[in-house]
């Protein structure tokens, strides 16, 4: 018999209960427990860190803090939707409001906190609300829809968060606040002065050093204004209460823990309660420096402070910086370090220009080191300034706040940072750290630096190694999209022309090698019609340039066997050709499997076999499905209106418009699509290069979605279109991603590197910020309208037929090195896998 | 103009030389039933190598794309893209793994 693992129960399931777990799978904990998670939202942790984002677009699913697949690897039970309702100290277990009992050996509360309501009449009214989690998001957006005013009580972060909201959704928006000035905590007077400017000037209304008196409602009982201290009356339809939160502490009080005076459950330096046998961490813990943090960056902390207590190793939490970045309403606001200047003696420097909006200050001590400070309008400085609080910066502090032309600021760069300053204060990541790393993305990975609020990523940025030479090969000093530039402008279609003219001295004169020479052999292809080029692949030199796949226009397979995949447009195929697609198989014995892209492949055809293959599939009205081009591949789809009881849309109907329109399109790397008939999504168009999605008033195009390896939600990119705006979108963004994307650059990657990332595309191809928009439309009408089959073509050419043989000196013979032997019914390669290990670019 | 292969019994006809696209190469089967592959580069001249990719056990590397790396000619094999220089046979991304290499002759058509 086997001892039960020891379990952990851990109750809340916000940013730092998600932390805690992958502080315990980092340990290797959840091999060695049994772990239990209840959570009281119906939905795994997110990120309320920009909760608001929700509304400038972002989905649910990009506010996701919990990696796909999280739970099941690491085989934690995850309640949603059930959260803890009472614990039995004494005979540790939690009972959940479902009725479930949940054992614990050691238990955790991550509760968080829950948002303050001031006691006014009228709070309760139908139009009072909260901010706090995605379903008051929803509720609020819901409420929102026809009416036309809105007033958030309380001017903190949140509360200014909350009122960009309601003025994102239309609303004509105040902001009443009880202290002198917007974010007292964290603002001073001149900081709060310079916030109260600016965002009046965005439109918004601001009640300062004013209380809320009473919520006022209409004869339908729902809210119609609000009753001010100063004895004024202002009309709202709405109210959002974000008057600060409290800790939620309620279940410890129930079962006896000690809580502080003011709320918040005590807990010592390594985060454990009254009770040996519980933790709390977050918002809901009241730390042993007295205080109730109400920031992420001291929860993560706590997270790992109570994962590390649990394998006995020491690890204390006595406090947290309170440093906070935040961009709010389009203001940068920050604050950092001592911002009120509380420090006895301490000495203000500070420049302020009310004609931008910017306002700085620094504090700093009469010796120099600095305390803190202030940044309202300009906050680009941070990043540096943070990380040199107590210490004496290596220039005068004012050359540091003062903005270029007076009094010349020098440029102190991350350089001037000591080893142990911390870069990341949401997870604590010093500058020794991230410069062990070469990449962003190797910092995040190894340090998680730069994932949290993202306000450093900047600096990391300038702290990197830059990458000296961007060529495509050791052939081109150049990156992809400077060669497509340089084939266009100089309208070249020849591959030796390129290498011999633009390519590296040494490589010019040579044979370039296999990555460049796909790589030009895209681009080419790709402006083919333009160039006044041919656009068939195995056209002249251009044959040369193809990998193996597109040269023989099949899927080459590990034994050396070629797979064909015919083009089935929106998966919608007749009878008539499925028992085609069906007697070539049998009749060629091939190994038949349906993809994941609604196609048919057929497996294990020899190079001599394929012209045969596709002379069947031909006659019967197929055509290639580029499965081995960088191309389109498939789009997918559901049936839509015309079967499906929830369809809005055709989907079929586009699905097959937009296959038929993008095939054979050359681009960096393969693209896919789908289109989904309604919301349901049953085509999984968000992990599409592009994908679209009907709703009841056109079309939503999402674009940069990926699945694979780095799965990657797309964005909305534009919402209702006509079916023409949607094909002209999609033609533009198509075409400005194969212009300048990397070498084998999927449309995820790409849009995360393209700077200013969705913003920026949208300008390009909605707005047509840079002018281009006629051009590419151009360029794609041009592959439109020259599209030809190429296993047609193929098979109308004599001479490229004869490339078909599997011997140059013995025509008709088969290689007899493919052979295949018996797997369920059908083929399969008959090679042992060998194990020779080896560099494999 | 043909391309000839030395194997055990001499020099062997494969093919025109004018069959040989530069940069691309060829299967030849060879009288003992083993495979060369058979490539041209751009300055005309022929190569030769096994045709079996030492990494998968498949005969593929004529199928590879030819090119140039400090001065010396090589292909990429098709599959998973080891470097092989034409001359040596010499895997240039492990130096354990050689393949083997025939002399090769362009030779007049009589």
């Amino acid at each position: 018999m086997t001892e039960p693992l020891p379990t952990i129960v851990l109750i809340g399931h916000g940013m730092v209960g998600q932390r805690y777990l992958e502080a315990l799978a980092e340990r290797g904990v959840t091999a060695t427990h049994r772990i239990t998670v209840l959570c009281e939202e119906p939905r795994p942790a997110y990120d309320r860190v920009h909760l608001t984002s929700y509304f400038s677009g972002s989905t649910a699913e990009d506010l996701s803090m919990t990696p796909a697949g999280f739970m099941e690897e690491h085989g934690i039970a995850l309640h949603l939707d059930d959260p803890a309702e009472h614990i039995d100290r004494a005979a540790r277990r939690v009972t959940s409001r479902s009725g479930q009992v949940f054992p614990y050996d050691v238990l955790v509360l991550a509760t968080g906190s829950y948002p303050f309501v001031p006691p006014v009449p009228g709070k309760d009214a139908p139009g009072c609300f909260v901010y706090r989690t995605i379903e008051d998001l929803l509720a609020i957006e819901e409420y929102a829809k026809d009416r036309g005013s809105g007033a958030v009580v309380g001017g903190g972060l949140l509360g200014l968060e909350a009122a960009g909201a309601l003025q994102g959704l239309g609303l004509a928006t105040r902001i009443v606040e009880f202290a002198p000035r917007l974010m007292p905590v964290q603002v001073d007077e001149g900081g709060g002065a310079a916030l109260l400017r600016t965002i009046e000037s965005m439109g918004l209304t601001v009640h300062t050093g004013v209380g809320t008196q009473e919520v006022v409602t209409g004869e339908d009982g729902h809210v119609s204004g609000m009753r001010l201290s100063d004895g004024s009356t202002v009309d709202t339809d709405l109210v959002v209460f974000s008057a600060g939160v409290r800790p939620r502490d309620q279940l410890a009080r129930d079962c006896g823990l000690d809580v502080g005076e003011r709320g918040g459950i005590a807990v010592d330096a390594r985060c454990r309660t009254s009770d040996a046998h519980v933790y709390a961490i977050g918002e809901c813990a009241l730390a042993v420096d007295g205080r109730v943090y109400g920031l992420v960056a001291p929860g993560y902390e706590m997270a790992e402070t109570a994962a590390d207590d649990l394998l006995g190793r020491e690890k204390e939490f006595t406090g947290a910086d309170l440093s906070t970045k935040l961009k709010l309403l389009g203001v940068d606001v920050a604050s950092f370090g001592d911002a009120h200047g509380a420090t006895p003696d301490s000495l203000d420097v500070v420049w302020s220009d009310s004609r931008s909006g910017v306002y700085k200050k620094l504090v700093v001590s009469p010796d120099g080191v600095l305390l803190g400070g202030v940044l309202v309008g300009d906050a680009d400085s941070y990043g540096l300034l943070r990380p040199l609080t107590g210490s004496v910066p290596p220039v005068a502090p004012e050359q540091l706040v003062l903005p270029a032309g007076v009094g010349a600021p020098v440029a102190l760069g991350p350089s001037a940072l000591p080893d142990h300053a911390v870069i990341c204060s949401c997870h604590n990541v010093t500058k020794k750290a991230i410069a062990a790393c070469d990449t962003l993305a190797e910092v995040k990975k190894c340090t998680k630096a730069g994932t949290g609020c993202g306000s450093c990523v900047k600096v990391i940025g300038q702290l990197l190694p830059a990458a000296t030479d961007k060529g495509l090969c050791g052939c081109f000093p150049f990156t992809r999209a400077e060669l497509y530039e340089i084939v266009r402008t100089r309208r070249l279609t020849s591959y030796e022309e390129i290498l011999d003219g633009h390519g590296r001295p040494e490589a010019r004169g040579g044979d370039g090698c296999e990555v460049c020479k796909p790589t030009v052999g895209s681009i080419i292809a790709s402006l083919a019609p333009t160039l006044g080029a041919s656009g068939y692949v195995l056209d002249g030199e251009q044959a040369a340039l193809q990998d193996t796949n597109d040269h023989f226009l099949a899927n080459m397979q590990r034994n050396g066997s070629y797979s064909v995949v015919p083009r089935i447009p929106g998966g919608e195929i007749t009878p008539d050709k499925l028992i085609v697609i069906g007697e070539v198989a049998r009749d060629f014995g091939l190994y038949t499997k349906i993809t994941g892209g609604q196609r048919i492949d057929l497996f294990g055809a020899s190079v001599d076999q394929l012209p045969r293959i596709w002379a069947r599939l031909v006659d019967a009205g197929f055509e290639s499905g580029h499965a081995y081009g960088k191309a389109l591949r498939t789009v997918k789809s559901c049936v839509g209106q015309t079967w499906c009881r929830y369809g809005v849309q055709d989907s079929v109907r586009m699905a097959i418009d937009l296959e038929l329109r993008y095939r054979g399109l050359r681009a960096p790397h393969k693209l896919k699509s789908a289109v989904s008939g309604c919301a349901r999504e049953c085509a999984e168009a968000q992990s599409k290069d592009f994908g679209v999605i009907a709703t009841a008033s056109g079309w939503n195009l999402y674009v940069g979605g990926n699945g694979g390896a780095t799965p990657r939600h797309a964005d909305l990119l534009a919402q209702d279109l006509s079916d023409a705006e949607l094909v002209r979108l999609i033609d533009r963004f198509l075409m400005f991603y194969i212009r300048t994307a990397d070498r084998l650059e999927r449309t995820s990657t790409w849009l995360e590197r393209l700077e200013g990332g969705l913003d920026h595309l949208r300008d390009v191809v909605v707005h047509d910020s840079l002018g281009l928009c006629a051009e590419l439309e151009a360029l794609m009408a041009d592959h439109v309208a020259h599209y030809r089959d190429e296993w047609a073509e193929t098979l109308q050419d004599p001479e490229r037929l004869r490339r078909f043989v599997s011997f140059v000196n013995a025509p008709g013979a088969p290689d007899p090195t493919v052979k295949f032997v018996p797997e369920r019914d059908q083929v399969k390669p008959d090679l042992a896998v060998l194990t020779i290990g080896g560099p494999v670019r | 103009m043909t391309v000839e292969l030395q194997v055990a019994q001499g020099w062997l006809t494969v093919c025109e030389l004018s069959s040989l696209i530069p940069g691309r190469g060829v299967a030849a089967l060879l009288p003992d039933g083993s495979q060369a592959a058979v490539f041209v580069d751009r300055a005309g001249r022929p190569y030769a190598i096994g045709n079996q990719d030492p990494f998968t056990g498949a005969h593929v590397l004529s199928r590879g794309l030819v090119g140039t790396a400090g001065g010396r000619p090589f292909v990429a094999s098709p599959l998973l893209k080891q470097r092989f220089d034409l001359e040596s046979g010499r895997c240039l991304d492990d130096e354990e793994t050689v393949v083997r290499t025939y002399p090769v002759r362009t030779a007049v058509t009589s």
